[in-house]
């Protein structure tokens, strides 16, 4: 029992040093979504291309899709978009556009000029649908299965190095979906 | 120049100077105040009251160590009127909280619920502070009491002796 006693504090020094060096890898920054493994909220909302065709919730089902939040205001976003042309063009992803709090000459402009990997382009004008989506910047990307579920939210820019969780993940869900 | 007429304006200007610090500082201060009395107010003093206190207790999901009404970014914006609207409409603090953790998780609580993953967040910090207190009692307790006299035991005094002849024996080496 003396012993014990003896290396008490090491062991509580222990106990602590665990805990914070668990801290030590956790990234404070990172907000898990609260939405995983839930449907991707309904919404009807403006196609970007003439401001008046309705896009609904409804452009997710039966394909495995990438939702992706972007702005011509966002610097990131401008770094990202050769990336999601790649994944488009080269790897046959299906991205949906969402135009987050931009101007639609702005943004339509911008696809011009670099490109438009999206299927579509649905507008969030007042960012109301983005808090739905827990959305608090750009870029954020989301990963919808077949039926409409959020199965991966990656918040900041998606590159070689994020599609190598990401595109895994995608990979499995068309493969599940190709089954059905 | 009479050096009391310098003196005297150095105290001045030294005057001045910190009057125009003091401006600077009420004028910096100014925005944090205003901030919240930018938008027009709630229809009642209780909708207004309710908003201050909730958007001081929930998190700007992007400035993480900011508040709702302390943060300027864009996403602090929407959300403060977010919780005006749901305010408005009625919705009671508790609702307009579950809103928000629906979308943004827990995290946008500034103060973490008191939930089984979170004990031991909220309860470490006590639990060490006990132990730390009993053991320094502990100790001290021990400290007070004098030591025992005890006569040696047998096997000691035989210890002791060995212990005694074999120094004895070093120190006769050359």
């Amino acid at each position: 029992m003396k012993k014990l006693r003896l290396f008490l504090p090491f062991i509580v020094f222990a106990v602590l040093a665990a805990f914070l060096l668990r801290g030590l890898y956790l990234d404070p920054r990172e907000m898990p979504s609260a939405l995983l493994d839930r449907p991707f909220p309904a919404f009807k909302l403006p196609a970007l291309e003439d401001g008046e065709r309705q896009i609904t919730e409804e452009a997710l089902q039966g394909r495995v899709t990438l939702v992706n939040v972007w702005g011509t205001w966002c610097p990131p976003c401008r770094e990202e978009h050769p990336y999601l042309v790649e994944l488009a063009e080269e790897k046959g992803v299906r991205i949906l556009g969402m135009n987050y709090k931009d101007d639609p000459e702005d943004a339509r402009q911008w696809l011009r000029e670099l490109g438009d990997p999206y299927v579509d382009t649905f507008m969030d004008r007042d960012g109301r649908f983005g808090i739905d989506l827990g959305v608090f910047g750009a870029p954020e990307t989301y990963l919808v299965d077949a039926e409409g579920v959020i199965r991966y939210k990656h918040v900041g820019v998606v590159n070689d190095q994020v599609w190598d969780e990401m595109g895994t993940i995608y990979r499995k869900l068309r493969q599940q979906a190709d089954r059905q | 120049m009479n050096r009391g007429r310098v003196v005297n304006g150095l105290r001045s200007a030294a005057v001045a100077g910190i009057r125009c610090w003091l401006l600077v500082l009420l004028a910096a201060a100014t925005p944090a105040a205003a901030s919240a009395i930018d938008v027009e107010p709630l229809s009642t003093e209780e909708k207004e009251m309710r908003y201050r206190v909730l958007i001081a207790e929930l998190r700007c999901p992007k400035c993480q160590n900011e508040n709702l009404a302390e943060s300027n970014a864009p996403i602090a914006q929407d959300l403060r009127g977010q919780v005006r609207r749901l305010l408005e409409e009625g919705k009671s603090n508790d609702q307009v909280v579950a809103f928000l953790v629906e979308r943004y998780g827990d995290y946008i609580r500034y103060r973490p619920p008191v939930q089984k993953n979170t004990l031991v967040l909220w309860f470490l910090p006590a639990l060490l502070l006990v132990v730390a207190l009993v053991t320094l009692a502990l100790v001290v307790h021990r400290r007070r009491r004098p030591a025992v006299n005890q006569p040696m035991t047998g096997e000691d005094r035989e210890r002791l002796r060995q212990l005694l002849a074999d120094d004895g024996d070093d120190e006769e080496r050359p």
